[in-house]
């Protein structure tokens, strides 16, 4: 370890970088100047500041840093662990502002004057931004945290690239920025869960193309002959969700200086490729990265080894490959042809055994460890989400069957069915994991307070269960009001009275949404204070065990 | 040696591990979505469906803007109640021409696909407004800005040459008439009329704002939402002829 008396000099990629972004804020400044709309200048603005910052801090990093960097220190791997602090932070930041975001969205549908006659906000900008917040900056940020520590540590190997893992953490970021005001501002191609328009689209390309080699390299440096399974799921979701990402925003700008593109696709072929997207942004995104999450950190936690490791083989497999199927069960009795909407069906049924298996795979992992949920909130925490997996993954299939479809599609039922997948299972496996990522990232011996994950479990379990019912009740009310009969042949209700009878299903459901809010906050309170309490204090308010 | 033993081949080859996600993710895709571009059953033969006139054009992407597919569909499934509520089920050939398609997940509020000619044009003005004034139970947001807003329509000649780009049948002239073609369908009793329905036949053509003024966003998207599902005539499509 002779490097240090090495001269420093810039690497290949610092400078490369630098220049490339420094050619970025020059074409963002143009775009900026001759820009069609106010709106899309204001995002060249953006690009041209980010770009400029880009520059100072690769050439201040230069200044800072140590000539090499060494892959190991006495033996052991140099992790590097700054940007999966950053990702965490942040993803707490991004979820409880999209949960509150999904809180106001909510208390909008229950009293619409909350949309002020604004623009920015009426509930048709404010839902996707929604979405996207708690889907790709909350979620987003949570896979970017975790998978980069996950692969640290089970590859015992330091991340691959030097500035790349700070571009990925940060450039993502950059694209949610992006990605939330175009929707304030009404830029959108519409496409749900795909909407941001074409440049924040090439964007993220090239972001999840460096996230992919640096998630690669880190794997082909390990020290480890095998690659652990948490490590097959983050890579399946990386791989796939660049191919849909590609697939479903093929898309060609009407100028390089408009923000609006059309689809390359268009009517019912644009239909499929975007829920063959959607369903699988479900799939891979909120399935399979999360389920890296499951094979990591329960094991971890509960200090068990995984329930089976040849379960974990067929779950991964069978689950990959019957997922990319299901897209078309989001479009049963459409204009679809009957064909694709049957494939669809089948193949959202057979996901049941997957989905399954690794529900078992993952809460049998607590075998001969079920006294720690007793005792171990946290574990109980990523348990129950695993639990919650369980029971979406069941009501799913159930909902793509065309006859329950029917009833269901369209309806609050779909949002219901969502939520419990989506506050249960994500974010109860994200909670979970950041409550162990904290401590262990800041090297804190333990949360601030278990107490409080106590609490902010039970706060928004309740929150959880309110949504989840309310929404089950007013979609099937719904479903069943629309296709009701007088005696005399008559359907019964007009429109506006089925929407009537939904407002206080509306008004429970944002008691729910709010418990939810309630509880992160207390997350965030005890992440912080987990964080900045000195460690005489924390000693000291620890139970005596 | 074992299918297990075998599988060790891909927990130590990094390579060989993407390439085999790759090959399995894509076969459920390949299947699904090749085909609907070369089945001929895939979209209907009809009579009628054109494609958008420059100001209907401009007011869905205002649709669009505003992200009104997040509470309305526009895809009437072929169930009895959805017929007799809403009208004829879709078919695949009347969005042929949408990018992107718009037939929604949520009914929050109705379906939209028929909706033209259901309501005057004075009803969609209030309704955009103040949507309580006419609907008194509704939870719609209010849209006033859109009478309010000039139309930006300058450049959507630029619009049309992308959709032809992609194989939709906008023909030079119409490219070259777009700007003036918003003008000619956004005023009552324009003498160019004739030459705005020549080319896209059955365009209706008033002032949809109430505002002869100027043209807004309100007299696109009313443009627009008047057009929807008037297209194929009911009277003569026959079912029979089309059974996929």
């Amino acid at each position: 370890m002779n490097q240090a008396a090495r001269s420093k000099s810039m690497t290949i990629g610092e400078g490369g970088t630098a220049a490339a972004f420094a050619i970025l804020a020059f074409l963002s400044l143009i775009i900026a100047a001759k820009a069609y709309t106010a709106e899309y200048a204001f995002h060249a603005y953006l690009f041209a500041a980010g770009s400029i910052a880009a520059v100072f801090a690769i050439i201040d990093r230069y200044y800072s840093r140590p000539a090499q960097t060494p892959l190991t220190i006495d033996g052991k791997p140099n992790y590097n662990m700054g940007p999966v602090k950053f990702a965490t932070a942040i993803a707490m930041f991004w979820g409880i502002a999209g949960f509150t975001i999904g809180l106001w969205a909510a208390l909008e549908l229950a009293f619409p004057v909350l949309n002020f006659d604004l623009p920015w906000i009426s509930f048709g900008r404010l839902r996707p931004l929604h979405t996207s917040a708690v889907i790709f900056a909350f979620g987003g940020n949570v896979l970017l945290a975790t998978s980069f520590y996950v692969v640290q540590r089970t590859s015992r190997a330091r991340l691959a690239g030097d500035i790349a893992p700070w571009f990925v953490v940060l450039g993502y970021n950059f694209f949610i920025v992006i990605a939330g005001t175009g929707y304030l501002l009404g830029i959108t191609q519409s496409k749900e869960y795909a909407e941001p328009e074409w440049y924040a689209d090439l964007w993220l390309t090239v972001v999840w193309v460096v996230y992919f080699l640096v998630y690669l390299g880190t794997i082909m440096r390990r020290t480890e002959p095998h690659i652990y399974v948490a490590n097959w799921f983050y890579l399946a979701f990386i791989v796939t969700i660049a191919v849909l990402h590609l697939g479903n925003n093929a898309a060609i700008p009407v100028s390089l200086f408009s923000p609006k593109s059309y689809i390359v696709w268009s009517g019912v072929q644009d239909a499929m490729v975007q829920w063959w997207y959607g369903h699988n942004a479900v799939g891979f995104f909120l399935t399979a990265g999360f389920l890296g999450i499951m094979y990591y950190f329960i094991p971890k936690r509960a200090n068990r080894p995984v329930y089976s490791y040849r379960l974990s083989i067929i779950h991964f497999w069978a689950l990959v490959f019957l997922y990319i199927w299901a897209g078309p069960h989001h479009l049963h009795y459409t204009a679809l042809p009957d064909w694709a909407q049957t494939l669809g069906m089948t193949f959202s049924i057979m996901l049941w055994m997957p989905s399954w298996g690794g529900m078992i795979n993952g809460i049998m992992t607590l075998s001969g460890a079920w006294d720690k949920l007793r005792t171990d909130p946290v574990l109980r925490m990523l348990v129950v989400s695993v639990a919650f997996y369980g029971m979406s993954t069941f009501e799913g299939p159930m909902m793509s069957v065309k006859v329950v479809n029917s009833l269901s599609h369209y309806t609050d039922w779909t949002i219901g069915h969502v939520h419990s997948g989506a506050l249960g299972w994500v974010g109860y496996v994200s909670f979970g994991a950041m409550y162990c990522l904290v401590p262990w990232l800041w090297n804190r011996e333990r949360l601030y307070s278990d107490k409080l994950v106590n609490w902010h479990f039970w706060i928004s379990t309740i929150g959880i269960v309110l949504y989840i019912t309310a929404m089950w009740v007013s979609g099937i009310l719904q479903g069943l009001m629309w296709r009701a009969y007088t005696s005399l042949g008559f359907l019964e209700y007009s429109f506006i009275e089925t929407v009537e009878a939904m407002h206080p299903f509306y008004v429970i459901r944002a008691m729910g949404g709010a418990l939810f809010v309630i509880g992160a906050l207390l997350m965030a309170y005890n992440l912080w204070k987990t964080v900045n309490e000195p460690a005489a204090v924390r000693v000291a308010l620890a139970p005596a065990e | 040696m074992s299918v297990w033993a075998r599988h060790a081949v891909l927990e130590k080859n990094s390579i060989f591990l993407v390439i085999g996600i790759l090959i399995v993710i894509a076969i459920g895709g390949l299947v699904e979505i090749v085909p609907l571009f070369y089945l001929k059953s895939t979209i209907e033969k009809v009579d009628g469906v054109r494609p958008y006139t420059p100001l209907e054009l401009a007011g869905r992407n205002i649709y669009v803007r505003e992200g009104c597919y997040n509470c309305h569909s526009q895809m009437i499934r072929p169930l009895r109640d959805e017929v007799e509520r809403y009208g004829h089920y879709s078919l695949a050939a009347e969005s042929m021409y949408d990018r992107p398609f718009q037939w929604g997940s949520k009914r929050t509020g109705p379906d939209l696909a028929r909706v033209g000619g259901k309501y005057s044009d004075e009803w969609h003005r209030d309704h955009l407004r103040a949507p309580k004034s006419v609907v008194p139970g509704t939870v719609m947001p209010a849209y006033p800005w859109l009478e309010q807003t000039e139309l930006a329509y300058a450049r959507i000649a630029d619009d049309l040459k992308v959709h032809a780009a992609l194989g939709v049948p906008y023909t030079g002239e119409m490219i070259e008439n777009a700007a003036a073609d918003v003008r000619v369908q956004a005023t009552t009793d324009h003498p160019d009329a004739e030459s705005l329905a020549k080319r896209y036949s059955k365009a209706q053509a008033r002032d949809f704002d109430g505002d002869p003024r100027r043209i807004t966003e309100a007299d696109a998207l009313i443009a627009y939402l008047q057009l929807l599902g008037t297209q194929v005539n009911f009277k003569l499509y026959d079912d029979k002829a089309n059974i996929r």
